[in-house]
């Protein structure tokens, strides 16, 4: 179970297929990934976005970000949890968050990854701010998690 | 004898601080720190706080030597 803060760019795909280098245990063992990848639009609410920064509150983001994980473990019996997530200046395009976990089955596999990045949307203390054509705003709410 | 105050993003922007250290007294909570810091002012409706790096109430009491925090509703993802 791991949870790491960048400050700079990550590739998410090559950060994943690390972590399961790394982790040659599960091999075998695992049956369902399921990854989630969250990425920066260059639009929200009817305006153009040109860049963003990403704050967060170093020591409880991780902390509850562990939290999260650690429970989510236990409820759907994961194998590994891997959550990585940016801040400071990004530009869109740029992934902002990867969810990703291993199980036995697909359904513990969607399930947690989905309940891990909800409450990662509604609790982990990140705060988004968007550089538009005619100034700055803070995002004041994030999107439904459901159509 | 101190409480230690953090505060994140639009609130710190409209308190034009981020940090900021008060005297403790007992029978403190999140709420009068609030309103000394804000000479008064209401907290907005979706103000979030913690304590120690928890979530807590506004009516949560404040132990010596905490490090409470308030900011907006989150945003990442």
């Amino acid at each position: 179970m791991t949870v790491i803060i960048f400050d700079k760019p990550f590739d998410p795909w090559d950060e994943l297929q690390r972590y399961q280098d790394q982790h040659a245990e599960m091999v075998g063992r695992f049956g369902a990934t399921a990854v989630f990848v969250g990425s920066m639009r260059d639009f929200n609410e009817n305006e153009n976005v040109h860049a963003m920064t990403l704050e967060h509150y170093p020591g409880m983001t991780e902390r509850h970000l562990e939290v999260i994980c650690e429970a989510a473990v236990k409820q759907w019996q994961l194998l590994e949890t891997l959550v990585i997530h940016r801040v400071g200046d990004l530009q869109p395009g740029e992934p902002i968050v990867l969810v990703a976990v291993w199980s036995a089955h697909r359904a513990a596999a969607f399930e947690a990854s989905r309940h891990i990045m909800e409450d990662l949307k509604s609790k982990a203390p990140f705060w988004k701010k968007e550089s538009l054509n005619n100034g700055h705003r803070w995002v004041s709410k994030n999107t439904p998690g459901t159509t | 004898m101190s409480i230690q105050i953090k505060l994140f993003a639009s609130l710190a922007e409209s308190l034009q601080r981020r940090e900021a250290t008060l005297d403790f007294e007992q029978g403190m909570t999140v709420g009068s720190v609030w309103s000394n810091l804000s000479a008064g002012a209401d907290a907005p409706d979706e103000i979030m706080a913690a304590i120690n790096m928890a979530y807590c109430e506004m009516e949560t009491q404040l132990q010596d030597g905490d490090e409470l925090a308030f900011f907006p509703p989150v945003t990442g993802g």
